[in-house]
Parts: C-alpha cells; structure tokens; sequence
C-alpha cells in the first residue's frame, strides 16, 4: 500500500523546502523576533531592577529625612528651652537688681529728707531766736520808752525776785 | 506551589490530549470498517451499476497526486496541471500533468523523447517499447514497465510550497514590524506570532533542552512546529482537503529525519556513552542495552513520522468517510447527520492539529535535550 510507503519525490521535495524555510526564516525572521523579545525582556528586567533599587534608595532617604527632622526638631525644642530660661533668668535677674536699686534709693532719699529738715530746724531755731531777741528787744524798747514804765519793770522784776 | 500548579496543569493538558485521540482512535476504527465494509460492498457492486466507491474516493483524498483536482463539474474533472518531473534511464524528462487528461487508470500514454509514459493509480510508469497496455503481476509490480524516479511537483509539493510562501509572508512581515518600533513592542501580527514563539521557548525549548543550550535549536523548533501547523490546517480547509501534506510519510518522514540528523550531529560523548557502553550497569547488561539504545535511535524519529502521519490521516479519513455516508447510503436524510458529525470532528481536528504540531516540536525538543544533556552521575 503506498500510503505507508514514502514517495521519493515528495521525501525529496520536502527536504529541500524544509531546509530553505528553515535557512530563511532563520535569517530572516526567527533571529530578529527572538532578539527583540529578548531585548525587551532584558530591558524590562533591567527596568524593574532600577525601580526596585530607586525604591530603596527612596525609603533610605525617606528614612534619613525622617532622622534629620527629628534631629531638627529635638534640636528646636532644646533651643527654645534654653531661650526661655535665659529671658527668665535675665527677668528675674533684672528684677532683683531694679528691687536692689529701688531699695537703695528709697534709703539715700529718707537720708536727706532727714538731713535736709535737720538743717531746716536748725535754719528755723536759729531764726526763732533771733526773731524772738528782735521781738523782745523791741517790746523792751517799747516798755521801757518812759521812765515810770523802766521804774515799773524794775519793780515787778524786784518784786519776783523778792518772791523768790 | 507554582510547580505544583504547572505539574497540575500540564497533568490535565495530557489528559486532555488522551482524551480526544481516545476519542478519535475509537471513531476512526468504527468509520474505517463501516466504510471497508461499504466500500467492499460498493466495489462488488461496481460492475452492476458504477457506484460510488468510499474507498476509493478517500484514498485519492488522502494520498498524494499529480495534479491538483479541485472539482468534477458536468462529469469533467476542473484541476490545475502540474509539472512532471522523471528520472528515466535515458535522463530528464518532464511534462505538464495535464497530458494525461486527467486519466489515472493507465490508459493515455503521454510519447516524450520516444519514452511512453503511463499514469496509473497516482503511480507513473514508463512503458516498455511497443507495449500498449500496463499488466501487473500477483504482487502488484508491472510486468511490461519501467518505474522512473518520480521527482514531481505533486499535489502535496504545491501545497507545502503555498504554505512555505505562506509563512515566510507572515513572519517576515512580523519580524519587520520589530525593527519598525523603536522599542521592540510586537504590533500587528507581530502580536499575534510573538506568544506563539514565547510559547515554544518557554514551554517546549527551555524545559527540555534547557537554560543554556536551547537557543541554538530554536529556529529548528520554530519552523518544524510552525510549517507542520500551517500544513495541517491546510488540510482542514475542504478546497485544499485534497492536500494532505502533513499527513503524508514522505513528509512526516523529511522532518523527522531533520530531527535524527540533528540529534545525531549534536549529540555529546555523554549521550554516545549511553547509547553504546550505558554508564552504572554490570557489563553483560551493557552488552545487553547497547542494540536496545541502538534501535531506540532509529525508533524516535520512526515514531515521530509515524505518529504525526497517523493521526492527519486520520483525521482526513474520518471526516472524508462520515461524507461518504451521503453517497454509500444515496440519501439526502443522512446528510444532516454526516455534516453534524463532520462538523464536530472538524472542531477537534482544529485542536489536534495544534496539538499534533505541538508533540512534534516536543519530542524533537526532547530527543535533543536527551542528546546534549550534561553528564549529572
């Protein structure tokens, strides 16, 4: 039966065309479609390497700003407190220095209010006296203007004294 | 896990394959001896009244011709004319098909360079001088001719070279639409070839020949798979049904021979070691395996032109003899049966094509990652 037997012609025929298609698709068409997916196979492996590696670059990055504003913010922190006791230590300090002053000049000023009126009650004895030797001079001008009033005085005077 | 999803997958693939040529083993015994039977019938009843021949008509659907007959219209055979092309003992002689007058029982004698050449049963024979009619003896050989070498452009050299511009238009085209992008994106049938290439080189090439060897046998690959493909389904198309390339021996045998050759080009000192003294096993046992491994040689690419040219056949068959049914019977009642049938194996043979091409490409794959693997004792 020569349907199980193999034809010359068609053996022949088969291998020659076999082996053109081969050689051509080869060239022609198996090389440059396995390049290309080759090639964006390469590219896409190469691109999700670098997204990869861009990712853990980021949170590496991400961490380190993560440390700096902490750092940052810790530093701030230590900053403002320092400031704020500085002012309350320059307000208390400023304080008891105005206290101390006040204090001071409180006691200067009674000082010489005390001395200046000491000096004002001498001025003023002083001027007492003399303003009451100045009366009594002239009222003893006055008494004793006559002769009668001189005698009178003298009288009075002799009287006490007798009294006495 | 992910292997185990793959193994499970690949496991339901095989069942699956078993399946449908259990299917069509089981459909093709039951046609062929209906038809056998039918056919016998028909031929008895012949001489009686002409009638159709199932037989017949399949085998000149399935076998390989000198011409390509399309239709017979008004009882006048439409074909396209071929070139013959013989190898007679005097030299080359060639002719068009179409000198025989679509005559295949032996009678037009076609006179070339004074050497008569007779057409009978596909088969041409040259005419011993001044003999007029073939006669053959009991085992079928002429008595009174001469068998040149047949190197015609048959039927099936036709088909196989239209499948041949076929695919050269497609993939070179979607090679082109590559180095067209600037960046490699598959458009076009590009798109549609490119997973069928990831698919040999992921799936066949890299399991079985391995990471670091398969590229060297992917275009082999490629190009067995895709031109036993586009044959095949050439063959399912009904105008080009007469074209059974890929279910023909000759053909099925060329590729396998271009497997054999491959493996036995390629093949490493570790593969010839096991073929001829099998590392591990106590002499006498080496002496025993050496002519198993020797015949196995021989057997790989036997069952691969076997297995591929079986089932196209078959397939061919079964459709071609449930059409038979319409004309054995000579109702038009069974028709809708024979087509509803046709269509269903048709629909599986669009599968089986694929799948034949497949285990084509996969065995070749296989015997070759066989004769290249590394020595792993």
């Amino acid at each position: 039966m020569d349907l199980i037997t193999p034809g010359l012609g068609l053996v022949f025929w088969s291998l020659i065309t076999f082996f053109i298609l081969l050689v051509v698709l080869k060239k022609f068409a198996w090389k440059p479609i396995l390049g290309a997916v080759d090639e964006r196979e390469s590219g896409i492996k190469n691109a999700l390497e670098a997204a990869d590696k861009a990712r853990k670059e980021m949170e590496n990055l991400k961490a380190d700003n993560e440390r700096i504003l902490n750092e940052a913010r810790a530093e701030r922190e230590a900053m403002l407190k320092d400031a704020r006791d500085i002012k309350n230590k320059m307000v208390s300090d400023a304080k008891e220095e105005a206290q101390l002053q006040a204090t001071k000049m409180i006691a200067q000023a009674q000082e010489a209010i005390e001395n200046e009126k000491r000096v004002a009650m001498a001025e003023l004895k002083n001027h007492v006296a003399t303003l009451s030797i100045e009366i009594a001079e002239k009222v003893v001008r006055q008494e004793l203007g006559s002769k009668d009033k001189q005698l009178e005085l003298v009288e009075s005077m002799l009287g006490d004294a007798r009294l006495n | 896990m992910c292997t185990f999803a793959r193994n499970l997958e690949q496991g339901i693939f095989k069942l699956f394959i078993m399946t449908l040529n259990t299917l069509r083993a089981v459909l093709f015994l039951v046609f062929s001896v209906a038809i056998t039977n039918f056919g016998f019938a028909a031929q008895d009843n012949e001489d009686q009244d002409k009638g159709f021949n199932a037989t017949e008509m399949i085998m000149h659907h399935v076998k390989d011709a000198h011409e390509f007959h399309i239709v017979d219209w008004d009882n006048k055979p439409i074909s396209i004319p071929l070139p013959i092309i013989l190898f007679t003992d005097n030299g080359l002689t060639t002719f068009m098909s179409s000198e025989f007058h679509h005559d295949d029982s032996g009678s037009t004698i076609v006179e070339k360079n004074g050497e008569r050449f007779v057409k009978y049963h596909e088969k041409i024979y040259q005419l011993e001088p001044g003999v007029n009619t073939l006669t053959f003896d009991e085992e079928l050989h002429p008595n009174n001719a001469a068998t040149p070498l047949d190197f015609s452009i048959t039927k099936n050299v036709f088909m196989m070279w239209v499948s041949v511009i076929l695919l050269f238009i497609i993939f070179i085209s979607a090679a082109r639409k590559y180095s067209k992008s600037n960046n490699n994106i598959p458009r076009g049938v590009a798109s549609y070839v490119e997973p069928l290439v990831v698919f040999i080189r992921d799936e066949v090439a890299i399991p079985m020949i391995g990471e670091n060897k398969y590229k060297r046998y992917m275009p082999f690959l490629l190009t067995v798979f895709f031109f036993i493909w586009i044959n095949n389904i050439f063959g399912l198309i009904p105008i080009l049904n007469g074209a059974n390339v890929s279910g023909n021996i000759a053909f099925t045998l060329s590729l396998a021979l271009f497997t054999f050759f491959i493996v036995m080009f390629n093949g490493n000192k570790n593969y010839w070691k096991h073929i001829f003294w099998m590392p591990g096993v106590p002499v006498p046992m080496k002496l025993f395996l050496m002519p198993i491994e020797i015949i196995g040689m021989f057997v790989k690419p036997f069952s691969l032109t076997i297995r591929l040219f079986a089932n196209i056949t078959a397939g061919h068959i079964i459709i071609l003899s449930l059409m038979s049914l319409i004309f054995t019977f000579q109702s038009v009642a069974i028709a809708p049966v024979s087509v509803g049938f046709s269509l269903f194996i048709l629909i599986i043979e669009i599968v089986v094509v694929a799948i034949q091409a497949y285990i084509f490409t996969v065995l070749s794959a296989l015997y070759i990652g066989m004769a290249t693997a590394e020595d792993h004792h």
